[in-house]
């Protein structure tokens, strides 16, 4: 497949690994915000092939994983609802609330209809007109600017009965939020790619300049992650931090403006409760007062009750690349793909999830 | 959940386009890149091409690897 397939030459990737090696000399720990490339890293064996200097540690970017149970309880709440049908990526499905799961209201006769995009569910809304048809709008800048766009379709088309539960988290904030905890120690980031197509590398110039953080914005195929990889050895080891595309097929550092726009228009920054690290100022997008029709949160009573986070799992320690899966109690023992614990086991981009599929170091 | 793939524009049609993603034709959204044409490659997120793909910097990416492999032949 084109931009795919040459972007995975064996070949090629054993002479960017031999050239890191031969460059890379300091003791240097990277994290790889997006869960996307968690997944190339264990994939392709990434991790274990980099020399022992680098050390890479897996980041909050993966939307489902970082919703607080707060916010999974609402969705879960509105799934009860009578009269609403619940339309949501699939990856949403067995992702453990503080008492349930979409899957068990599914099983108990709740509406939840999985779709692959909003244009699906603004179809379920045009077709089911007496219902009223919530789409759970869960993910980062990459996402959060195609539902701004079926929130406008809704309104050009007349589509009254469509509303979206925004749980939308922003990338930047975060990482500012974790890098000033001090918890975490870091020496290179990379970015993530498919979030810099919509927002550009230019957000992260403060990321770069502030923490002295070298910054490379990434593609997905293993390529591109060792490319990326490549680049950042060669800031560290020039004491340099500035912001780098590596991924420049697919980001430019201004962004998409188109997307960037109705993102902007339809949706303003609010505090958001991410799950390990509570709330984190300007971190989230809620719709904006002109859109407040289509804001599930304003046209339904949601009454979740209390949340509570799952016994013993620590998914937000290592959300906040403070703790590995191996050093969770119930990784692999009571906690595995096929009975999740926690969201890091049930998302395909979990890190627990990774560890369990491509092993590496569950011994720690 | 920030997956995105190539796809290439087959035909437009208002905003929505025929593309061809891994070889099975497919409809897709164009609210998000209005000035993608037929023969763009974009990069499609749950339905939407959120940007197009720059073909000239793909190509040069890829140069730019190749000289690596070279040179780290020689070093070798
Ligand atoms: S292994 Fe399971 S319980 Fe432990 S942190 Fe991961 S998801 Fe939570």
């Amino acid at each position: 497949m084109k931009y795919i397939t040459e972007f995975r030459r064996p070949d090629l990737a054993e002479k960017l690994l031999s050239q890191i090696k031969r460059r890379s000399r300091s003791q240097a720990r990277i994290m790889e915000f997006c869960g996307g490339h968690t997944v190339t890293i264990f994939r392709y064996g990434i991790r274990q092939a980099l020399p022992a200097n680098l050390e890479m540690v897996s980041g909050p970017g993966c939307p489902i994983c970082v919703t607080a149970n707060a916010d999974l309880d609402k969705a879960i709440a509105l799934a009860r609802t009578p009269g609403v049908i619940i339309a949501t990526f699939g990856d949403m499905l067995r992702v453990p609330g503080s008492r349930s799961s979409l899957q068990e209201v599914m099983a108990e006769g709740a509406d939840v209809r999985m779709v692959y995009s909003t244009m699906d569910a603004l179809q379920i809304a045009e077709e089911t007109p007496d219902k009223s048809v919530v789409f759970l709008g869960i993910g980062f800048e990459t996402t959060a600017p195609t539902i701004a766009a079926s929130i406008l379709q809704a309104g050009d088309r007349g589509i009254g009965n469509y509303y979206v539960l925004s749980m939308h988290k922003l990338c930047p904030p975060v990482i500012r939020a974790i890098l000033d905890s001090g918890e975490v120690n870091l020496q290179g980031l990379i970015c993530p790619g498919h979030v810099c197509a919509v927002i550009g590398s230019d957000p992260w110039e403060s990321v770069a300049s502030k923490y002295g953080i070298p910054c490379v914005v990434s593609g997905f195929e293993p390529l591109d992650v060792l490319q990326s990889v490549s680049m950042l050895v060669d800031q560290i080891e020039s004491g340099e931090s500035r912001v780098e595309i590596a991924y420049r097929r697919g980001v430019q550092p201004g962004g998409n403006r188109q997307a960037l726009k109705l993102m902007e228009q339809v949706f303003e920054p609010c505090p958001a409760q991410w799950r390990g690290m509570g709330e984190v100022p300007d971190s989230g997008l809620r719709l904006r007062e002109e859109y407040r029709r289509f804001d599930a949160e304003h046209a339904f009573d949601i009454a979740p009750g209390p949340a509570y986070e799952p016994k013993g799992c620590i998914c937000g320690d290592i959300l906040r690349g403070v703790k590995t899966p191996a050093e969770c109690r119930l990784f692999g023992k009571t906690c595995t793909p096929e009975h999740p614990v926690g969201p890091c086991m049930v998302s395909s981009e979990g890190s627990c999830s990774a560890h369990y599929l491509y092993g590496g170091d569950v011994e720690g | 959940m920030c997956l995105a793939i190539p796809a290439l524009i087959k035909s437009i049609e208002d905003k929505e386009a025929e593309a061809e993603v891994g070889g099975i034709s497919r409809r897709i959204s164009l609210w998000l890149t209005p000035e993608a044409k037929a023969g763009d490659y974009v990069l499609v997120h749950t339905g939407y091409a959120i940007n197009i793909i720059d073909q000239e910097e793909a190509e040069e990416t890829l140069k730019l690897l190749e000289e690596i492999a070279e040179l780290s032949g020689e070093e070798d």
